[in-house]
């Protein structure tokens, strides 16, 4: 075991049972932060795939921008765990049980997909996702979608003002 | 080569995938509903990023495609959050089952 391997299974376990905990804790401050840490993991997990400038972006804008918003409302509605509604526990088994069945179908599919499991890839090396390369793709190949996602943004923005403010 | 298998990343993001949908099943404060539709969005960009990097080492499609699902779930965040605090302002509450009138 090597040394790749081991910071993966260490970002692995770290990404599962933080997402456990953002369910399990019943304080919705305590979930945002647990959230952060599952961030803070898929991004350790982009970087050993090779793609840097992923991981930053995915640091930047998640953990820094949507969190910190999430978190903002949370405090501004005053939530805490008397506040949290709760559902019953049939309706929780039978989540659990939905949700399982699908995984388990999933689970048993990647395992017998044979073309993928022969794929080898050397991990943490290459630079094929710097900010150069990503740059000189985005504005060459990629330049329509992305101006379609700035006027996304634009009305993403004046939807958030319209629906925000009070009238 | 690589000691690890793409088959471990993509059952990573499996369980994430449907830790998030239990999540989206059994909760009803919306802004955990919320929290959870971003755990399934960041378990799909790992596997764009896995295939990406195994199927095919030297292109950037897999990575273009998890930049703009982050820039969709941003928006997708602003617009939601507006709801949820337009919401509470008429209801006082964040609860799911509050807001039903849609259902009628």
């Amino acid at each position: 075991m090597n040394a790749t391997q081991i910071v993966f299974w260490f970002l692995s376990a770290l990404a599962l049972v933080s997402a456990l905990m953002v369910l399990l804790s019943k304080n919705p401050v305590h979930s945002v932060l647990w959230l952060i840490t599952v961030f803070f993991a898929i991004s350790g997990h982009y970087i050993l795939l090779n793609a840097q400038f992923l991981a930053i972006v995915n640091l930047i804008v998640y953990a820094g921008a949507i969190m910190v918003l999430f978190l903002f409302v949370i405090m501004l509605m005053n939530l805490n765990k008397q506040t949290e509604p709760q559902k019953n526990a049939w309706l929780k088994m039978a989540g659990a049980i939905s949700g399982g069945c699908l995984l388990m179908i999933l689970i048993s599919l990647v395992k017998q997909a044979n073309e993928i499991t022969t794929k080898t890839a050397r991990m943490k090396d290459g630079d094929i996702g710097l900010i150069g390369n990503l740059g000189k793709a985005l504005f060459h190949d990629y330049v329509v979608p992305f101006e379609i996602s700035s006027v996304l943004f634009l009305s993403a923005m004046v939807g958030a003002v319209v629906i925000g403010k009070k009238d | 080569m690589s000691p690890v298998p793409v088959t471990h990343i993509l059952f990573v993001s499996t369980a994430l995938f449907f830790i998030g949908m239990y999540g989206l099943f059994t909760r009803r404060n919306m802004i955990t509903m919320l929290m959870s539709v971003e755990l399934i969005l960041n378990s799909v960009n790992i596997n764009f990023v896995a295939f990406n990097k195994y199927l095919y080492p030297g292109k950037l499609d897999g990575i273009f495609f998890s930049l703009f699902i982050i820039t969709i779930a941003a928006a997708e965040a602003a617009v939601a959050i507006a709801i949820i605090i337009n919401l509470y302002r008429s209801h006082h509450s964040i609860d799911v089952e509050d807001a039903g009138e849609l259902k009628y």
